[in-house]
């Protein structure tokens, strides 16, 4: 244990899955960066994590680089990023669903996370890191009241192995996880408690998952017991996939 | 985060009791990567017995019992047999023994904590000295406690034996730096370990959950690698103007465990980092 700890990137961190991969990677000695468009929620995490707060809204390229820039610039080498930001979109099928609502999911769930990766491997080139990419059961299977989101997770998973592919060799590991459910505010703003349990009755295992439950894969994928891990596609669904 | 290798204490002969597990094994473990050959001396047959196994050529078990003192001679005389000499006298096995109010300690519990933690020390310091004096040359290390500095951080009976531990080593420092001998305290703050994870799950296996127990308030626990490292400083050369000390490797929280309130609302976000990736 010398000199500075390593530097870690969660974008989403504010909340849900990405918050619990701040505590995680904190508590694994990383240094973390908490970014999120939500500037008291990345400050929350941040004060807790003992971390650094920054806002950034993953949609916009020129902005997620002038923030991986920064990080590197005042932190130091960056050895772990978690994309986790995402958003849901109106539960509506194909035949309904708007442009608008389908740009404005693509531009956060999928473009967001080719910003990120892309800045994430620019900073990681020449000396290696580990990227996780917060995918969902819906890179697998689809959602017939999601397609925007089903289309984006699904293209998450075919970056991850581009990017892994290509950077393989820089030392640099790229993976993408697949959460079932989980209780997360994303999931909790959108359904009441009879809806959160029917949620929770389309796992094997009989509930919601916790965002911990994702963020000890996320953490592990960085670390070096995943070292012969890369381009992987993980679901951690409590066997929703198995069905 | 692995451990650089630099040979700090290649070829050294080290015994570390209560060395099968927690900050032992960990000690062990980096002891033999830097070069070093080990003997594990610990009551826990099994774990002990894996570990040498684990460690290979370098690593010798020996069952032992720190309080008795034909088991502590028997050990240190296997080491200087079996490699040769005896550098590095490790005294870290360690109980927390008795706990509960002063009121209420049942005294069976207490003798056996002052056993094994400070009878335990002073065997093991004892005998090493034995052999080490004839060679003007050895360093002994024990493990302390910041409960044996302050109050409130351990239990009685632990926190006692602990405070002995500090003052056997300054005590005996004395004497045998005459002698080449350099004699020291490590007070590791609560660490990851089996020992730990008893006193707070009442489960010695569950390393896991005594992680995230120790890790409250966000910040990482103790891990035996902090401690090992600590050790390997104090057992190489580099060390040889230390002796009688005590050192806390403690994540600070014996004195700078404290709320900072002067520097409150002075948190200061490293420059640029919130604002970088802002745009309206």
């Amino acid at each position: 244990m010398s000199g500075r700890p390593p530097v870690a990137l969660v974008t989403g961190g504010g909340s849900g899955i990405g918050a619990a991969c701040c505590r995680r990677l904190s508590r694994a000695g990383y240094r973390v960066t908490v970014a999120d468009i939500d500037e008291a929620a990345a400050k929350t995490v941040a004060a807790d994590v003992g971390g650094v707060a920054a806002v950034v809204d993953c949609a916009d390229a020129d902005a997620v680089d002038d923030l991986v820039g920064t990080v590197v610039r005042t932190e130091g080498r960056l050895a772990a990023a978690v994309n986790s930001a995402g958003v849901a979109g109106p539960p509506q099928p194909v035949a309904e669903y708007s442009t608008q609502d389908w740009r404005r999911v693509l531009s956060v769930n999928l473009d967001g996370v080719f910003h990120c990766v892309r800045a994430e491997v620019r900073a990681m080139r020449e000396s290696g890191g580990n990227i996780v990419n917060i995918a969902s059961v819906f890179a697998a299977v689809g959602a017939p009241l999601a397609p925007a989101y089903t289309a984006a997770k699904h293209g998450v998973v075919g970056l991850t192995r581009s990017a892994a592919l290509a950077h393989a060799e820089d030392g640099i590991r790229v993976n993408a996880v697949g959460p079932g459910f989980v209780r997360t505010p994303l999931l909790e703003d959108r359904n009441d408690d009879e809806g959160l349990a029917r949620l929770a009755g389309l796992h094997p295992v009989g509930r919601l998952g916790k965002p911990d439950d994702i963020a000890a894969l996320a953490v592990w994928l960085c670390g070096p017991e995943a070292g012969f891990v890369t381009g992987a596609f993980f679901p951690i669904d409590g066997g929703y996939l198995s069905r | 985060m692995g451990e650089a290798v630099t040979g700090r204490i290649e070829g050294k002969v080290a015994i570390v009791t209560g060395g099968a597990s927690g900050i032992g094994a960990g000690t062990a473990r980096r002891f033999v990567a830097e070069g070093a050959r080990v003997v594990v001396a610990d009551l826990q047959e099994d774990a002990g017995k894996a570990l040498v196994d684990e460690l290979g050529e370098a690593a010798r078990f020996v069952r032992t019992d720190v309080a008795d003192e034909d088991d502590v001679a028997a050990l240190v005389d296997y080491a200087a047999e079996e490699f040769g000499r005896l550098d590095v006298m490790f005294n870290n096995a360690g109980i927390i023994g008795a706990i509960g109010s002063i009121a209420k300690c049942r005294m069976s519990d207490v003798d056996r904590t002052f056993s094994v933690i400070l009878r335990g020390t002073f065997l093991g310091t004892k005998h090493a000295a034995r052999v080490m004096i004839p060679r003007r040359s050895g360093v002994i290390l024990s493990t302390a406690s910041p409960g044996g500095m302050h109050g409130g951080l351990g239990p009685h009976a632990y926190s006692a034996a602990k405070a002995g531990v500090i003052g056997l080593t300054r005590s005996v420092a004395a004497e045998l730096r005459h002698h080449g001998i350099r004699v020291n305290a490590i007070a590791p703050g609560a660490v990851v370990s089996a020992m730990t994870a008893d006193l707070v799950l009442n489960d010695p296996t569950d390393l896991a959950r005594v992680t995230e127990a120790l890790s409250a308030g966000g910040e990482r626990p103790g891990m035996p690698e902090d401690i090992a490292a600590a050790a390997l400083y104090l057992a190489s050369d580099e060390a040889a103007f230390v002796t009688g000390s005590v050192h806390l490797i403690d994540g600070g929280i014996t004195y700078a465990s404290g709320p900072s309130a002067f520097a409150r609302g002075d948190h200061e976000e490293p420059a640029g980092i919130l604002e970088a990736g802002r745009r309206s």
